[in-house]
């Protein structure tokens, strides 16, 4: 729980410099100019395939986990579970234990404890959730800035608004809703129960030793079930573990460690209820140890899931590193498609765009290859080359000529290349296109 | 449905209308209250609306209604809107060294003026010069290099504010006029055949009689050197253009240039100064003309 709300506050606050044009924030997700920043990694709109990838892998790992070890991700990393966890813990501090919060819930009278207990609850939650909301917008924007824009009442309103929301919903989801989200709300029981089988380690009532259950010293022709109901009264979702697998459980344990306690007191083995694989039952009941662990976490399920996670993983991988760190896009300008100079040279006109991805202004140099009588020049200059800003698809207007007489100049269509080059590093990219000469 | 006890009657009979056809009874099934009330409040707020904005048609007009709301006043007043947030702009513009802006492609009075000037070439001048300024037969290409009255930001500026051969330009600045050297009997046929011969072969063209090009010479040098020079590269005091380039205002073959000798050309502009546009969208579209690729550097 520490774990995940750290990576969730701290994320923000990481700096990441990327040189003097571009912010500094390790994760980044700029709407404005649109962009999104992840350490080293710079994702362009049209690259967003690449967060396609991440979300196939997040949920081909979700397959994989559930698969292997039963429903861990939502006892252990869904953020429903991570703050109803904490707002349980802050209601625990507050208002002590269950049965002394039972008690209070059950009490008519509000008197001023009770008002007292409850308001100190709801202001905690209440700031919770606004840290939530507030940690959330603080992935947009630059975090520090956005801090002191929110405290000093300067922040954009749909950072308040956002925040406003998501503090609001984390209160009563957390504080109210809890597990009924998990229940009604979340789609992930059902697909849950396909992704399970009789090998995936779960929370499990070893029915085969606890069975006949029964209270009482004599614990003649009866099992290890004392039937104290601890399983029951800690279960968060209200579900009794003793019934076998149920879409409600979210894995979360408590009845093992409720059933523990009692069987220690009782000086009997622990693992009454236990995480376990039911594939193990006949050997039990048989009387044998179950089979390791990584027996049933390696079967050809779980090892399909890695491959598939694992070459989607390297694909992504691989699509990163042969990603162009310059782009360069052509349109000709077909109104008109060409113009006759006074010498008899005919000119055609593009709108290249080029990518500059770097985090400072660089010459480009526009070439062409394909006909060796066409030449290049750019707009507003006798030159080739173009100075591109740090970080920005800049539109420049390049005039391809063609020398009166020449091939192309009398040829209807002459297809030929450009070439951009960045000067700085070498980097060159390429567009073909079409050269339009005299039609008539 | 309906589940109102009220129009059951005793015997689990419904209530019925109490018409009857051929013995065929119909149901009295009201509309449910809700729907009822929901109907008769549309019909007043009906009313309402109908009085407050423009609803009944008249012959010429419908009522205007007592806001005085109206789609074409919404227009008109973003059109208000959009010219004061731009007056500011419009006079730094109106009130800026043209040159020094043409040659200032970086700053934001110059992209301004670029747009803006791309707008109105647009709507004023796309009619005659194409809405990709391409030209047309009689009508000035100007993406090319070769301008009649002068390339640079100034003169492209006066052209458009003054017009071309108006009468309202009293200070002679676009006025001019080629003579009807053939109609007006100040050349002989011959003397306009061997005339056109040699313009052709001003600019490299193939000619179709070579051996008129020598009279034709003298012919140009006696009546067409006074406008179009010696060398035939044109004057751009008087808009007379330049007969050696490979670019031809009405066309470059034998039977234009002939007809061009015999009755003149005598190419006009509207003046759009003054009355239909302002200072500032006269220089936005000057700025907007020498940037399509032909504009030359003022002197």
């Amino acid at each position: 729980m520490i774990f995940t709300l750290g990576i969730y506050y701290l994320t923000p606050w990481i700096r990441w410099d990327r040189g003097p044009q571009l912010p500094d924030q390790a994760v980044l997700i700029d709407l404005a100019n649109r962009r999104f920043f992840f350490f080293w990694i710079e994702i362009w709109p049209h690259e967003f395939y690449f967060v396609a990838g991440l979300l196939i892998m997040a949920g081909l790992g979700l397959f994989l986990f559930t698969s292997a070890l039963g429903r861990v991700w939502c006892g252990y990393a869904c953020p429903q579970t991570v703050w109803t966890d904490l707002y349980i813990l802050v209601e625990r501090w507050i208002e002590g234990d269950r049965n002394a919060r039972l008690r209070l819930h059950r009490q008519k009278k509000l008197d001023f404890r009770k008002v007292r207990l409850r308001l100190t609850k709801w202001v905690t939650w209440f700031l919770i959730g606004l840290a939530t909301g507030g940690a959330w917008v603080f992935y947009f924007a630059d975090a520090p800035t956005l801090l002191r824009d929110l405290v000093t009442l300067n922040a954009h309103p749909v950072a308040y608004t956002t925040m406003l929301f998501l503090t609001l919903t984390t209160f009563f989801f957390g504080g109210f809703a809890r597990e009924q989200i998990c229940i009604y709300a979340c789609p992930w029981p059902r697909i849950q129960a396909a992704m399970m089988d009789e090998d995936t380690l779960t929370v499990g009532y070893r029915e085969w030793r606890g069975e006949p259950r029964g209270k009482g010293k004599s614990r003649e022709g009866l099992g290890d079930c004392i039937d104290c109901n601890a399983c029951v009264n800690v279960c968060p979702v209200g579900i009794d573990i003793r019934d076998g697998q149920q879409m409600e459980c979210i894995t979360c344990a408590l009845c093992i460690d409720a059933c523990d306690d009692v069987m220690e007191k009782l000086g009997k083995p622990r693992g009454l209820i236990d995480y376990l694989a039911f594939s193990d039952e006949p050997r039990e009941r048989a009387g044998h140890a179950p089979r390791p662990i990584w027996q049933h976490v390696f079967r050809p399920r779980t090892i399909l899931y890695t491959t598939l996670w694992s070459l989607v993983g390297i694909g992504l991988v691989f699509a990163l590193f042969i990603r162009p760190e310059i782009e360069m896009t052509v349109a000709p300008v077909r109104n008109p498609t060409f113009v006759t100079l006074s010498d008899g040279t005919i000119r055609n006109t593009y709108d290249v765009r080029l990518l500059n991805k770097h985090g400072e202004d660089r010459p480009f140099r526009i070439t062409l290859t394909g006909d060796s009588a066409l030449r290049v020049q750019v707009e507003g200059t006798p030159y080739e080359t173009v100075d591109v800003p740090a970080n920005e698809t800049y539109l420049t207007r390049v005039y391809v000529l063609a020398p009166s007489g020449s091939d192309a100049a009398e040829a209807e269509r002459t297809e030929f290349r450009f070439w951009v080059e960045d000067l700085t590093n070498g980097d060159r990219a390429h567009t073909d296109t079409i050269f339009n000469g005299r039609t008539n | 449905m309906s589940d109102d006890k009220k129009n059951i009657k005793p015997g689990h009979d419904y209530e019925t209308t109490g018409h009857s056809w051929d013995g065929i009874e119909e149901y009295n099934k009201p509309l449910p209250k809700w729907w009822l009330y929901t109907f008769y409040a549309c019909i007043v707020w009906a009313i309402g609306y109908t009085i407050a904005y423009p609803a009944w048609p008249g012959i010429s007009s419908a009522t205007a209604g007592l806001l005085g709301y109206s789609t074409r006043g919404q227009v008109a007043e973003e059109i208000a809107r959009a010219d004061e947030a731009n007056a500011s702009i419009n006079a730094e513009l109106a009130n800026a060294d043209l040159v020094a802006l043409a040659s200032d492609s970086g700053s934001d009075l110059h992209r301004y003026a670029n747009n803006a000037g791309g707008a109105i070439f647009k709507s004023w001048c796309s009619q005659c010069h194409g809405s990709g300024a391409a030209g047309a037969k009689g009508y000035p290409n100007l993406q090319d290099d070769a301008w009649l009255w002068g390339g640079s930001i100034e003169d492209i500026y006066t052209t458009i504010h003054t017009g071309i051969r108006q009468p309202t330009d009293e200070d002679w600045l676009r006025q001019s006029q080629m003579p009807a050297f053939g109609r007006d009997g100040l050349l002989e046929r011959p003397e306009i055949a061997s005339v056109v011969n040699y313009v052709m072969s001003l600019s490299g063209m193939d000619v179709p009689e070579p051996d008129l090009v020598a009279d034709g010479q003298v012919v140009f040098e006696n009546n067409c050197s006074a406008c179009h020079a010696e060398d035939g590269t044109g004057d751009r005091m008087q808009g007379a253009p330049n007969l050696t380039d490979q670019i031809w205002l009405y066309g470059g073959d034998y039977d234009t240039i002939y007809e061009t000798v015999m009755n003149a050309r005598y190419g006009q502009m509207p003046p759009m100064g003054g009355a239909d546009l302002s200072e500032a969208e006269v220089r936005a579209v000057a700025l907007y003309v020498h940037g399509l690729g032909g504009g030359e550097a003022s002197e």
